[in-house]
């Protein structure tokens, strides 16, 4: 298994060379490049999930809360939207270090003193504004109907929501949370500013110690790569997702 | 709390003026981005509307590109490799050349670069939604075509843009701050330098969110303001 591995790499790098890359820095730093991969990937997909639990309540608060649950989610919204991720994941991670005692009482430390946490914790709490959002659009969309009909056949609101109005309104919702998806791979780059070993990250090192441009060339490639995978991967979930809507349009 | 008011007063002991300068450029910034944006979308956008598969290729493939690059690693790519670059070009007539880019300039280039690619996407739209025989009958009255483009395509170009332009501008207003990354005394920068004195992250940064707030808050007065005005020509159905 290993001498196959090495085989492999040791083919690539040599196809590499025949395009002309830089094969030694791409020896030295090639893994690196992976794992950065990896950490990217860890951090979108984990704060876009835990984004999107959060961001039906959110959503919900916004259409159903009354005049102080409707006011606070849409105060929510709009400071996240507002400010730029890079402050919010200062605010964060430089606030958590500032308040190290009392997080240490309630004994919360241990998870803000790690910058990927902070970032993971900061990417949740944006993209979660940002995809409720694109819920309460979805969810306003629906015509007045769907609730009366879900509630005409004995289901309590709750079920209302859970079986007929939020599925309609994700699948209303998909292309912009496809977008958002997007948005969130780009934006994550960012974690690399407070020390986090993502792409960005190991991309920064990598160019701090050999000062040769190529790595940056990598770094674009690879990110396109995960971009454009992302929205071909959307765009067959959303035909498949949506193929009775396609019917009446 | 007091205290750390006191930390926002003007003069020596405050923050108050530097943190203001850093808001000025910030917005100095996307200000003299924005003209640079717009006018890399509109060709871009004209391109992909041109009728050569060759121009319809690269304007496709310039949006693909910056759409999908991290703004972090497009701002890297044009300040270090501009850097190296210029470098390397004067190295052939100066031996030991070594050359500074300015960051104002290499963020302005950066950002402009990225709002081109997302502003040309909104332009190409608008430029499509006007009817083609709007631009004929203008012609066929005997306007020339720079007159045309002013008179008739363009109020109702813009008045479909504006919006997506809205948004355009509001995502730029917030990427400013990640030239804070390259060293530009931007709000972003000027807070953090406080921070280092101060000891007091939490309250500075909240501070430097707050005054994003507010930007983004003016723009969109100015943009409703400006949509009102761009579609007074249309009536809709219950509006005013």
């Amino acid at each position: 298994m290993q001498t196959l591995l090495d085989a492999l790499g040791t083919g690539f790098l040599w196809l590499m060379g025949l395009l002309g890359l830089n094969v030694d820095l791409m020896e030295r730093y090639g893994l690196r490049f992976l794992d950065g991969v990896q950490v990217t990937l860890e951090l979108v997909l984990l704060s876009v999930f835990l984004g999107a639990l959060l961001s039906l309540p959110l959503a919900v608060a916004r259409v159903e809360g009354g005049k102080f649950l409707s006011r606070a989610s849409f105060t929510y919204s709009y400071f996240f939207r507002g400010t730029p991720l890079l402050a919010q994941t200062f605010l964060v991670y430089y606030g958590a270090g500032q308040f190290r005692p009392q997080l240490t009482d309630i004994g919360l430390w241990w998870f803000f003193r790690d910058a990927f946490n902070c970032a993971v914790f900061t990417f949740t709490l944006n993209t979660a504004a940002y995809q409720a959002e694109i819920l309460r659009g979805g969810i306003e969309s629906l015509p007045i109907g769907q609730m009366e009909a879900a509630r005409a056949i004995g289901l309590t609101r709750y079920q209302a929501y859970r079986k007929v109005i939020l599925p309609q309104a994700i699948a209303i919702g998909l292309r912009p949370l496809g977008n958002e998806l997007v948005l969130m791979i780009k934006s994550s780059a960012i974690a690399s500013v407070i020390t986090v070993y993502d792409l960005m990250g190991v991309t920064r090192l990598a160019f701090s110690r050999s000062y040769d441009m190529e790595v940056y060339l990598w770094a674009a490639l690879l990110y396109l790569i995960m971009v454009e995978l992302v929205r071909r991967i959307w765009d067959v979930l959303e035909r498949r997702l949506n193929r009775h809507l396609t019917l009446s349009r | 709390m007091l205290e750390l008011l006191g930390l926002l007063s003007f003069g020596p002991d405050g923050w108050g003026d530097e943190i203001a300068q850093g808001a000025l450029l910030t917005i100095e910034l996307a200000l003299t981005t924005l003209p640079v944006g717009i006018a890399i979308g509109l060709a871009v956008a004209l391109a992909k509307d041109s009728h050569s598969p060759l121009l319809r290729g690269l304007g496709n493939f310039y949006t693909t590109i910056f759409r999908g690059l991290p703004e972090l690693l497009t701002l890297f790519i044009v300040y270090y490799g501009g850097q190296m670059l210029f470098t390397r070009v004067a190295g052939y007539f100066f031996e030991d050349a070594h050359i500074e880019v300015n960051q104002f300039v290499a963020g302005v280039v950066a950002l402009g670069l990225v709002l081109g690619a997302f502003s040309s996407e909104v332009l190409l739209a608008a430029i499509r939604s006007v009817p083609r025989g709007q631009k004929e009958a203008a012609s066929a009255l005997g306007l020339p075509r720079w007159r045309v483009f002013r008179l008739v395509t363009f109020p109702q170009l813009w008045r479909v843009a504006l919006p997506g332009l809205s948004n355009n501008w509001m995502v730029l207003l917030k990427d400013t701050s990640l030239v804070s990354v390259i060293a530009i005394s931007d709000l972003m920068r000027e807070t953090a330098i406080a921070v280092g004195v101060t000891k007091q992250p939490f309250f500075f940064y909240l501070v430097a969110c707050l005054i994003y707030l507010v930007f983004s808050a003016a723009s969109s007065a100015v943009f409703v303001h400006l949509e009102a005005r761009a579609s007074r020509g249309f009536k809709r159905v219950g509006g005013h």
